[in-house]
């Protein structure tokens, strides 16, 4: 039985001679959580959660490599891949825009820009909410056994978004450009339309992404309501059809947030107040969400 | 400096998603379980309760106990996974965990993918990640099922890669789940001799293992974990016990 000591004894004199000689170089080795200090009774949770998103977004090209991973994989084996998303909305706007032209008595010409842009737009928004519900909880499987940042989870939705819209937002260059409507130089203002758009995406996906993960049931009712969204929000309709009430969309963050993006493009520009209104909601959108992540962080691991 | 330090540690899991009542009179009956109703009437499982334990640099630590004990969620909270309820923690040194080897595989890339995905998920440069894929590449010995999607391989061969994927850190604190064990004949070996390499050349070993050659060989501190405590906490011999001449035979055959 004695051999177990023997073999111990030279290891540790062994480990102790490698280690010394370790600490003088410098090793390759970088993991996502290096060192772990726990003190339930000072629980530090700001500083965590600053370090989690810091380490996440410096880390963005694992989210992106995992992101580009899920599109791949999902259209393996496809002949046209992620085009499908393309022809799919394609063949979506020429279907409804003949049929809803016709339905609102305006001509094709003048209807069909505005419902290009419009549903593609939409489609991102509702398409990251969607995803946004399953950020955490598809990530179940790396969250309990590798220690990354949750960060990185959210940001590889938001990427994973980010390449399926860029195969439908090129449809909306085509149609402005078929139907003449160029938007003119306030386009440029649609980037920024964006950047408050990826802002939202980071903040549902974490949020959301929390939420769904301890309470499954919110994720049926998040569809449930990204349905009625899309009926209640200018989308298929103009918002002037509205009148006198107009004004109440300002409350709708769906319409503010897409009316940044979508009103740029048309070449109608989005209003002041629905700016304040698309910025207003990014805030509260992040402050909330900050405010649960500080909070619950540490509890993502049991939730999932 | 690494060490590991904890102090009263306790890690608790809410039972969130199932009818409370009928798991209670179901898991209750059941040993190795610890249910108890908090706060909020939520019923939690105690999977750690009151850990308090201090592993010094050198110090090679197998964690014994009956499934269920806390090892595996003992060594999830090492590595940062799970955060205490109550008590302290404090891990000071590079982390390498050896959890679940095959963690963050893709099975529809090819292996090389696999090894700069994981290459990223440790945040390592696209040079250091470059030097890394010819190196386990040469390490599996997969030659040119290295640009074949994983999906194709063999069930040997994926073990080939994930060992050698796993094993490419060099951490101070390396956290292990059962010793690992993979492929042919040919492969143990040559595996074996990194394992050996890793564990020695690590500051702080902590391995949780069912076998008890298995803790003597490699240990020299042994932690017997029940119902999520602490039961002994003392030199490998004292804690698991003597081996029996067989099994002592077994380990120098092997």
């Amino acid at each position: 039985m004695s051999m177990g000591s023997e073999t111990i004894a030279p290891a540790v004199a062994q480990s102790e001679g490698v280690a010394a000689g370790h600490d003088s170089g410098p090793r390759v080795f970088h993991d996502a959580v290096p060192r772990v200090f726990h003190d339930a009774a000072d629980p530090r949770r700001a500083n965590r959660a600053l370090t989690d998103l810091s380490l996440g977004f410096r880390r963005w090209r694992l989210a992106a490599a995992l992101a580009w991973l899920d599109i791949r994989n999902r259209y393996r084996g496809s002949v046209l891949g992620p085009f499908w998303l393309t022809l799919s909305t394609g063949l979506m706007l020429a279907g409804l825009g003949i049929l809803y032209s016709a339905l609102l008595h305006q001509t094709l010409r003048s209807y069909l820009p505005f419902l290009s842009v419009s549903l593609i737009v939409w489609n991102m928004i509702s398409q990251i909410v969607t995803d946004a519900t399953t950020s955490l909880i598809s990530a179940e499987g790396m969250i309990r056994q590798l220690p990354l940042p949750y960060t990185t989870h959210a940001l590889r939705c938001v990427f994973r978004n980010v390449i399926t819209a860029a195969h439908n937002l090129p449809l909306i260059v085509v149609v402005l450009a078929v139907t003449g409507a160029f938007p003119g130089p306030g386009v440029v203002l649609a980037v920024v339309g964006l950047a408050v758009l990826g802002i939202n995406a980071f903040a549902a996906a974490l949020l959301l992404g929390m939420l769904c993960a301890r309470f499954r049931d919110l994720g049926q009712i998040v569809n449930s309501v990204m349905q009625l969204a899309f009926f209640m929000t200018p989308i298929l309709w103009q918002p002037s059809s509205l009148g006198r009430r107009a004004w109440l969309l300002l409350f709708d963050p769906f319409y503010s947030v897409m009316q940044i993006v979508r009103g740029p493009l048309l070449g109608t520009g989005a209003s002041t107040l629905v700016w304040v209104s698309a910025l207003t909601f990014t805030v509260l959108m992040c402050g909330v969400t900050y405010g649960f992540f500080v909070r619950f962080r540490g509890r993502i691991a049991f939730w999932v | 400096m690494a060490h590991i330090l904890a102090e009263g540690l306790d890690i608790e899991f809410p039972l969130y998603h199932v009818g409370a009542r009928s798991l209670k009179k179901r898991l209750l009956s059941r040993t190795g379980l610890r249910l108890r109703t908090d706060q909020s009437n939520r019923v939690v499982v105690s999977a750690l309760r009151g850990l308090s334990f201090h592993i010094e640099r050198g110090e090679r630590v197998a964690l014994v106990g009956h499934n269920g004990a806390g090892k595996t969620t003992l060594l999830r909270t090492l590595a940062g996974i799970y955060e205490p309820v109550a008590g302290r923690l404090e891990v000071d040194g590079q982390i390498g965990s050896l959890i679940d080897p095959s963690a963050g595989i893709d099975m529809d890339s090819t292996g090389r993918e696999n090894i700069q995905l994981r290459c990223l998920f440790r945040g390592l440069s696209a040079a250091e990640s470059q030097e890394k894929v010819e190196e386990i590449g040469a390490f599996s010995g997969l030659g040119t099922f290295l640009d074949v999607p994983i999906r194709t391989y063999s069930a040997g061969m994926s073990v080939r890669l994930s060992f050698a994927i796993a094993t490419m850190i060099e951490p101070q604190i390396l956290l292990m789940d059962e010793w690992l064990a993979a492929g042919d004949a040919d492969f143990q070996k040559q595996a074996q001799g990194r394992l050996e390499q890793l564990v020695t050349d690590a500051d702080i070993l902590v391995l949780a293992t069912h076998s008890m050659d298995t803790a003597r060989t490699w240990c020299s501190r042994a932690i017997r974990l029940e119902s999520g405590r602490i039961v002994a906490d003392g030199p490998v011999e004292d804690v698991v016990g003597k081996a029996e001449e067989p099994a002592a035979q077994a380990i120098k055959a092997a």
